[in-house]
């Protein structure tokens, strides 16, 4: 196991280096520059800012010296706030995304698993039905709907909720979190539904039961455990996915995080913005993909285990 | 050798009968197949259908809520709704069914090889995937409008492109987890070549999660055309798709809900369908046949 | 399941909470506070460095210049100059500084803290964007372009400490205006040496913890991403007269959400306000709405050098066959007002030329003389534009009234900002929508666009008389007559050419408190945050 980590760490780094260079001469290549505005910028304070900024230099140099102070954990200063180094701008996203990651990665498990397992425990009643379908319809509703939606009926007609911010006013993370968690959610309550079914049609459940135990400890002891492999299985890397995939959720809720600031980023051709936050969101999938191969290869001998046990 | 291959050709079919048969009994996933079908249709033969022009405008009234002239009612250019919702939805469906295929084959192919290949290959393929997923993908955008120039079915791949890679990750771990089971390894003794396994045996057996993914991929392929129009790449006004209406509703939902509701609705009740028949698709392909 | 009882219950009492939660507008008036809606993430405060609106609206509130601006005629007005004199020949200006005049810590500001700061907005190597805005200063443009280094040699003089000296290159009748320039305000020298040399634009010495200023207000909070907060500076010469306590500015981008939280009372000011949204305000709550002209322009540029649009008849016909009225009344939601011509009308006492009308019949007989009747045989024009839902509802009502009055087929083409900007620059389009806020009330800062090779023609028209005009003659004028006489004329050829299609004269559109007083609207959008105060309905 140790030697696959270490191996797969190792491989991480040719990774890093070729996003790095193709993230470096991609956005080089892109029309327009970081100083290029509607009002037109003299020539002269036009070179004068390329050489503060070193870009006046071949782009082999350039590229050399960022990777010399990317070694040092230098991301540079950013070219659209001057006085902002890019490590400063990364960091004061970061907790905004993490928070509302983490807050919806809970409505995913809280929700998903309490409909998968009302669901499951009545199998075919309007109890499956109703969980069921509302999952569905969590799958169907893709966030740039749902959310607007959401602010929409709670925000504005019904006036329960702020309708947009981030820790600004009490109540302003429960859409933004119910939006971003409600498809992970949807996926959880399907997961936990099915595995839950096939756990409990097996034998030691049946003993269980034959010997009278109450039915919700069967479910919470016996039961729930077993059924839980899936589900922890796709929520490894479903957190890189909310992480990097809260773009849409940032920008219809003003969230102060990175996903906004990475994309704006690429509108303003912040050289130094973008490269950094794309290398920070490689080490994040290197890590999480890193992560759920990991999980699999621990979870998988068990899953043939448990194979085995039924037949 | 040759008896071999087609007997496992013969079952192969019989396997395809039976989910054909399997899929009809399910009423939920036939009712999906229809509505898809319908919805399609209505599409397609919008400009028969409706008296209305999706460009034409008219000022005067402006956005207008839904009455008998105009169902759905008019967007702020006095636009019908439905008609643009029709129209919008033959490029929505386009790009979800061409660029979720381009998505499909490309990472399919790609996951189960590294996936059944295993080793350096499976490394430096994976390792590929995590380049990808890395790179920023608007400036990729970008960067091809301005070699390529604008059109739609650069588009397609260009979204294509994006959402093969997760796909990629699944069908691989799929493929991995499956190569170790007797079946597969009885068809490597019998010596059948490895793209006859991979195609016979592998993807078949990995096909539900594939096609629970690819519910999951239409929605955000339909997103992606909507930002990548935003860029700039995509469609121009004054068309429309299901996504780019989604977003201009959004701006005025206050003032003209129905120009969210409607559209929303539109691909929601298609999303809808396509789950349903993906659900229905799984259970009567699921070889294993746990499900009834 | 317990665990999840209790979890519902949190939230509806987080819901229920929330419902009568504190609101900022009643506690900022109770507290003196401002809450204002600032558009975009502030670049910084640094004058030098940052050229944008959100950013000026902050420099306001820290510093003050030489004088100030009246809120409401834009006249000039003390600042930190108590008085000044101009030569007879219009060439110099002493200005006397006034005694009582601080930093935020204490320091008094001298004559020699302004000549400094000139000093270090026109050092090349720094890239001051705005360092143009000296250029009327004599030697201002040779020093800041590197073609003469001895500081000493630009106009500005340190009489003594109290007393300033400036010397013109011409008489300019809008230098005064430019005064107030955010790039003419003082900056604190020992700070700024403090945390690097004065040139480097990566500097934290406008770090809350750092930045010194003089102006009624100091930063004391700049939370990324969330506000910028300011309170009122002790320092200042006439705090006793400035009524807020504090302002704070939100970086509010998407102008939909920053409607939502104006009507759920967290914001007394707005930035601007949602086109679709007006006409409820102007229905329910008209008293809250402020719409006011704006000194900017929004037109077509043509690109001269394309077949066909090479041609002055077609780029007329072009402009005379929209009808602003109507693009105005049904896509603008009637918050612009028509422009017929690039400078609007009344800029620094301008009236410019009348003759540009809509004028369907004439525009066809003009496309028929250029070669094109009904539009027959033009080559394909194209409007781009950035993408924006207000550029896209122009250019679609645009591309309709050229196909029913002169039945031309356009097509459209939106594009991310800087690939437009890119283009445009290139002069890699048929037509392209642009703008031009003007720096300084005088028709100057319009036309001076359009000079052959000038930085923001980006149309390829070019014509000798023009030139002379904006480059020789008019810098020569004497009287204000004279001037406006010359712009008239150059306007002439300006819409005789027609190389831009003028659309609309900007206004600013945002909501505002009926609690916040003395923000009287202007021309500038400018604002003097020392006169602002909050007070309660009566």
């Amino acid at each position: 196991m140790w030697r696959f980590i270490g191996s797969r760490l190792l491989q991480a780094i040719p990774v890093l280096f070729i996003v790095i260079a193709l993230t470096f001469f991609l956005v080089r290549f892109a029309p327009g520059g970081p100083f290029s505005t509607e009002k037109a910028v003299v020539p002269e304070v036009k070179r004068a800012l390329e050489a503060q900024y070193h870009l006046d230099q071949p782009l082999l140099v350039q590229f050399g010296s960022y990777l010399s102070d990317l070694a040092r954990g230098d991301f540079g200063p950013s070219f659209k706030y001057p006085g902002r180094s890019v490590n400063e701008l990364i960091a004061a996203g970061i907790p905004a995304t993490a928070e509302l990651g983490f807050y919806a990665l809970i409505v995913a498990v809280v929700l998903g698993m309490t409909a998968g397992i009302v669901a499951a425990l009545s199998p075919n009643t309007w109890r499956d039905y109703l969980p069921m379908s509302s999952a569905m319809i969590g799958i169907c509703m893709p966030t740039f709907l749902l959310g607007p939606l959401l602010v929409l009926i709670f925000g504005l007609w019904l006036e329960w909720t702020p309708v947009s911010g981030w820790g600004e006013v009490p109540g302003d993370k429960i859409l933004p979190s119910l939006t971003l968690g409600a498809a992970y959610a949807a996926y959880v309550a399907r997961l936990t539904r099915s595995g839950l079914l096939e756990v409990l049609s097996q034998d030691y459940i049946r003993t269980a039961r034959a010997k009278g135990l109450p039915n919700f400890i069967i479910v919470f002891k016996h039961a729930l455990r077993g059924s839980l492999i899936p589900v922890v299985a796709f929520l490894g890397p479903a957190f890189a996915g909310l992480l990097s995939g809260s773009f849409v959720v940032e920008t219809i809720f003003q969230v102060p995080g990175l996903g906004r600031f990475f994309v704006q980023a690429a509108f303003n051709r912040d050289y130094t913005l973008i490269l950094g936050s794309t290398v920070f969101f490689a080490v994040l999938i290197v890590v999480f993909n890193l992560l759920s191969d990991v999980l699999a290869a621990w979870l998988n001998p068990r899953l043939r285990s448990g194979l085995g046990d039924r037949s | 050798m040759n008896i071999t291959t087609s007997e496992v050709y013969e079952r192969g079919t019989s396997l395809w009968q039976d989910a054909w048969i399997r899929l009809r009994k399910n009423k939920m996933a036939v009712a999906g197949g229809i509505t898809l079908i319908v919805i399609t249709l209505l599409c397609v033969l919008v400009p028969f259908l409706s008296p209305y022009d999706y460009e034409q405008q008219d000022l005067l009234l402006g956005a207008s809520a839904p009455s008998t002239q105009h169902w759905l009612g008019t967007d702020v250019f006095g636009r019908d709704l439905l008609t643009r919702i029709l129209f919008g939805g033959r490029i929505s469906l386009l790009v979800g069914v061409i660029a979720t295929s381009v998505a499909l084959i490309i990472g399919v192919t790609w996951g189960a090889i590294a996936g059944y290949a295993g080793g350096r290959v499976d490394a430096f393929m994976m390792r590929f995937v995590d380049i990808v997923y890395a790179l920023p993908f608007m400036i990729f955008v970008v960067l091809l409008m301005v070699i390529f120039g604008r059109n739609l079915f650069l588009l397609f791949l260009v979204i294509g492109a994006v959402e093969w890679l997760t796909m990629a990750r699944i069908v691989r771990s799929q493929v991995q987890s499956l190569k170790q089971l007797e079946f597969i390894e009885a068809a490597i003794s019998l010596g059948l070549s490895s793209w006859t396994i991979i195609r016979r045996h592998l993807i078949p057996n990995a096909i539900g999660p594939v096609i629970v993914y690819t519910t999951l991929t239409i929605p955000s392929v339909m997103l992606l055309e909507a930002f990548i129009s935003f860029l700039g790449l995509g469609i121009q006004p004054p068309q429309s798709s299901w996504g780019s209406l989604i977003a201009d509703g959004v701006e005025t939902m206050e003032e003209f809900p129905w120009l969210l509701i409607f559209p929303g609705l539109a691909l929601s009740v298609t999303l809808f369908a396509l789950n349903f028949l993906g659900d229905g698709l799984r259970d009567a392909l699921d070889v294993r046949g746990a499900k009834d | 399941m317990i665990s999840i009882r209790t979890l519902l219950l949190i939230s509806l009492v987080i819901l229920t909470a929330c419902s009568g939660g504190e609101r900022r507008v009643p506690q900022g008036i109770k507290d003196g506070i401002l809450h204002i809606g600032n558009g975009t993430e502030p670049q910084g405060v640094d004058p030098h460095t940052t050229t944008g609106i959100p950013e000026h609206r902050i420099q306001q509130a820290l510093f003050e210049g030489l004088v100030g601006q009246d809120p409401k005629t834009l006249e000039p007005i003390p600042g930190v100059a108590e008085r000044w004199d101009v030569s007879p020949d219009g060439r110099t200006y002493r200005f006397y500084l006034r005694h009582n005049a601080k930093w935020s810590n204490g320091d008094s500001l001298t004559a020699e803290d302004f000549r400094w700061t000139w000093w270090r907005g026109l050092q090349p190597a720094l890239g001051n964007e705005y360092a143009y805005m000296m250029y009327p200063v004599k030697n201002a443009e040779a020093y800041a372009t590197g073609k003469l280094t001895d500081f000493s040699q630009v106009g500005v003089r340190v009489v003594d400490p109290y007393t300033l000296e400036i010397e013109l290159n011409a008489p300019t009748p809008y230098f005064m205006q430019l005064l107030d320039h955010q790039s003419m305000y003082p900056l604190p020298r020992k700070i700024i040496e403090k945390f690097g040399s004065p040139t480097d634009r990566f500097s934290l010495w406008t770090r809350p913890e750092n930045i010194v200023s003089n102006g009624p207000f100091k930063l004391t909070e700049w939370k990324l991403y969330k506000r910028v907060t300011v309170e009122k500076n002790p320092y200042y010469w006439d705090a006793a007269n400035v009524k807020l306590n504090g302002i704070v500015f939100y970086p509010t981008e998407n102008t939909v959400t920053e409607e939502r939280l104006f009507r759920s009372q967290q914001l007394h000011v707005t930035s601007s306000i949602p086109l679709d949204k007006i006409s409820r305000y102007r229905q329910e709550r008209p008293d809250e709405l402020r719409i006011n002209p704006y000194l900017g322009s929004y037109y077509l540029l043509i690109n001269t050098t394309r077949p066909g649009l090479n041609d002055a008849r077609v780029r007329r016909a072009l402009a005379m066959a929209i009808d602003r009225e109507s693009l105005i009344k049904n896509v603008l939601s009637n918050v612009n007002f028509p422009a017929y011509t690039l400078t609007p009308p009344g800029t620094g006492g301008y009236q410019p030329p009348t003759l540009l009308k809509f004028d369907p019949e004439g525009a066809r007989k003009l496309l028929a003389e250029a070669g094109y009747p009904n539009g027959k045989g033009l080559p394909n024009v194209e409007i781009l534009y950035n993408t924006n839902e207000a550029h896209r509802k122009i250019a679609v009502a645009i591309q309709q009234m050229w196909k029913a009055n002169l039945n031309i087929d356009t097509t459209m083409l939106n594009q991310e900002w800087k690939v437009y900007l890119d283009n445009r620059d290139t002069l890699n389009y048929s037509v392209a929508r642009a703008a031009w806020i003007g720096d300084y009330l005088d028709p100057d800062t319009f036309l001076n666009m359009f000079i052959t090779g000038g930085g923001n023609n980006d149309t390829g028209w070019s014509n000798a008389e023009y030139d002379d005009l904006i480059l020789r003659k008019i810098p020569a004028m004497k009287t204000h007559e004279e001037r406006m006489a010359g712009f008239y004329q150059a306007e002439t050829i300006l819409l005789q050419e027609m190389p831009i299609i003028p659309i609309y004269i900007y206004s600013t559109k945002y909501l505002i408190h009926p609690s916040v007083k003395g923000m009287p609207a202007n021309l500038l959008d400018h604002y003097l945050f020392k006169q602002v105060s909050l007070e309660p309905d009566t």
